[in-house]
């Protein structure tokens, strides 16, 4: 059984679940309990769960990542959100010296069952602090699980699995992708493991890798590339730590040509990581340098033809496709 | 000053041999590293024991800490074993966290230490944090937060009582006030007199005390916890007291006058809380005397258990960074 619903609201089903299914499953940030959250993720929550689990915060996004820490310490599931990842930049240390670490730190003896999520990404007009893909940052901290789904089946089965996993989980939805309506399992238990890719359209002649928005984008292109004879692979990440390192492999074994496509600027990124990954473990099986597309190393502009020019669209995946596989 | 005979006698030494364990555990550990058997840094709380014995002996069992980068203390008093303790100093694999957190990161969660922390003022909003998980999960427990003079001119601390206090969540914020962040004096970037004034700006009982005076931290301790036990939400106590070394084990410390540490030393809460136990009755000097006897002892064979234990394998190093899927997310 599977219904259509908008990722915004496959992501509200996904953590009501685990709200109804788990006592210890709390949240809390900004406009979450009144408001039911500027996107509206959470709306009726307050109602139904009462104001000790929906917790409207200040804008303290230090003060409360930081508390979450402590919730999780003495048993509790939080599940945080950031009205933009940009916010992170309030709120670097609970995640990064303190959710991250402490576990190794205290020798295994803590466990941090806290999931951060937020809303990301360009294409709203928001302009430079409210528009950034940061995925990349969030990887480079070691004890971090980094999660960026696409499908809005994904969006639910990935946050329940995230929210039942025992390590702090980044959760980062593109907001150009809320308003998208999919099909959606109706299962409680629903749950897509975290560190497993998904192959979003089979091809022979090229892997695109990718995760988030740009799934839709790639799958846009690979029709494209498909009508000009170039078969294009799209694969999905869905989670880039743990990553699923098995289905790079295969999908590489196949078609031997890769190209990594990401919405978050250019320098420093996932795609630079990966690249370097496939370099190590695959160069054999490459027939092509591996190819990047992603964000221009820009502080993300206001003005929309601005602001379009700086993220990769369909196009830039086409014509990319092409000068790796043909010259042109 | 405090009536001594509304102690018991088990109360009043049970607190001189917490501040006899927190003086000697971090006396051996200056030792220790002055020697070159331990690695990184550490940072010693001697001079402030009368503070921190005061307000440990406010909790009960079940309730939480969090503390510090100079933060041996505090966990010593809420029952941290010295011998694992010490063990972690020397980062040996029988320490608290196997070697993995090294002198500011003590945890021992069944002791409710949620622990120390190398960041300033991280442990505030985690402490605050362990409060609204009190409230939501029904518990009485209280958590204490221990902080010093200039992790209150972090944002977390403002963010953290705030929260607190219009949740009324139930956590002590102690502040132990030293008199210097490092090398800075604390009056010289901070306008106010004392620290519990910012209470006010919260609406929560704030309260300054003579951190010598372990009866006096005590008092006040035991009020802010009734009050948190019983829903009434978060107080503020600040206590005086003297970081007698450096801001860490061999700093000179020049940056401070010479009259800091003479009245640091003439103020030793020790020396003058275990006199006053003898002068007024409530021990004799025999039994002082036997009690630091027995501290020392139980220290030195702690350091010398840890100095005997293995090093951790480097292997370790790989582990515990992840509860699930630690290999894979390990290797990319």
């Amino acid at each position: 059984m599977s219904k259509q619903l908008s990722i915004s609201k496959a992501v509200r089903e996904g953590l009501h679940e685990e709200m109804v299914r788990d006592a210890n499953v709390v949240v809390m940030g900004e406009d979450m309990a009144e408001m039911g959250s500027v996107f509206g993720i959470t709306q009726g929550f307050l109602d139904e769960f009462g104001p000790l689990r929906v917790i409207d915060t200040p804008i303290s996004e230090s003060g409360f990542s930081g508390m979450a820490v402590g919730m999780a310490m003495r048993g509790l599931r939080p599940v945080v959100e950031w009205m933009y990842d940009d916010f992170i930049s309030c709120c670097l240390d609970p995640v990064m010296n303190q959710a991250a670490k402490l576990r190794y730190m205290t020798g295994g003896q803590l466990t941090l069952p806290i999931v951060f999520r937020a809303p990301m990404g360009a294409g709203r007009r928001n302009a430079g602090q409210h528009s950034q893909c940061l995925e990349a940052l969030f990887t480079h901290i070691p004890g971090l699980k980094v999660v960026c789904p696409s499908t809005a089946a994904d969006h639910k089965g990935l946050l329940k699995a995230a929210i039942r996993d025992n390590d702090p989980v980044i959760f980062l939805e593109h907001k150009l992708l809320y308003a998208k309506k999919e099909e959606v399992p109706e299962d409680d238990d629903y749950l897509i493991p975290l560190g497993k890719a998904d192959v979003k359209r089979p091809g022979r002649d090229l892997t695109i890798i990718t995760w988030s928005r740009q799934v839709y984008f790639a799958l846009e292109a690979a029709e494209a590339l498909a009508a000009d004879g170039i078969d294009a692979e799209v694969l999905d990440l869905r989670s880039l730590v743990p990553l699923d390192w098995d289905a790079v492999r295969e999908s590489v074994t196949k078609t031997h040509n890769v190209m990594i496509v990401e919405e978050g600027v250019k320098r420093g990124g996932v795609g630079a990581e990966l690249a370097a990954e496939i370099m190590e473990d695959l160069f054999d099986e490459l027939d092509s340098p591996v190819a990047r597309v992603a964000g221009a190393n820009v502080v993300s502009p206001f003005s929309p033809p601005l602001e379009d020019a700086v993220f990769p669209h369909p196009a830039d995946i086409i014509a990319a496709a092409k000068k790796l596989l043909r010259g042109e | 000053m405090s009536d001594l005979s509304k102690y018991s006698k088990e109360f009043l030494l049970g607190l001189l041999e917490t501040m006899y364990r927190i003086r000697m555990f971090e006396e051996k550990a200056a030792e220790c590293f002055m020697k070159g058997m331990l690695a990184g840094n550490i940072h010693l709380c001697i001079g402030q024991e009368g503070s921190t014995a005061g307000a440990a002996a406010a909790l009960e069992e079940r309730d939480y800490i969090t503390s510090t980068h100079r933060g041996h203390g505090h966990c010593i008093a809420k029952g941290a074993k010295s011998d694992l303790a010490i063990a972690e100093l020397f980062g040996k694999k029988t320490g608290y966290c196997k070697g993995k957190g090294g002198s500011m990161h003590i945890v021992d969660v069944d002791l409710g230490i949620l622990g120390a922390n190398g960041i300033v003022g991280a442990g505030i909003p985690i402490a605050a944090g362990s409060g609204l998980a009190s409230k939501i999960m029904g518990s009485d427990a209280v958590t204490m937060c221990f902080f010093g003079d200039s992790a209150s001119n972090q944002g977390t601390f403002h963010e953290s009582i705030n929260m607190a206090a219009a949740w009324d969540l139930p956590v002590v914020f102690l502040c132990e006030n030293n008199g210097y962040g490092v090398s800075v004096p604390i009056h010289k970037v901070t306008n106010t007199e004392n620290l519990a004034v910012r209470a006010k700006a919260y609406d929560i009982p704030g309260v300054t005390v003579d951190g010598d005076d372990p009866l006096d931290v005590y008092e006040a301790t035991k009020k802010a916890v009734a009050r948190a036990r019983s829903g009434k939400g978060p107080s503020l106590v600040e206590t005086l007291v003297f970081r007698w070394q450096g801001h860490y084990c061999g700093d000179p410390a020049n940056y401070r006058p010479k009259e800091y540490l003479e009245e640091a030393h003439r103020k030793d809460p020790i020396v003058l809380f275990s006199k006053r136990l003898v002068d007024e009755g409530a021990a004799t000097a025999d039994e002082v005397k036997d009690l630091e006897a027995a501290v020392k002892a139980e220290i030195e064979a702690a350091a010398a258990w840890a100095d005997s234990c293995e090093y951790p394998d480097p292997a370790e190093a790989l582990t515990d960074v992840y509860s699930t899927d630690n290999e894979r997310c390990v290797v990319r």
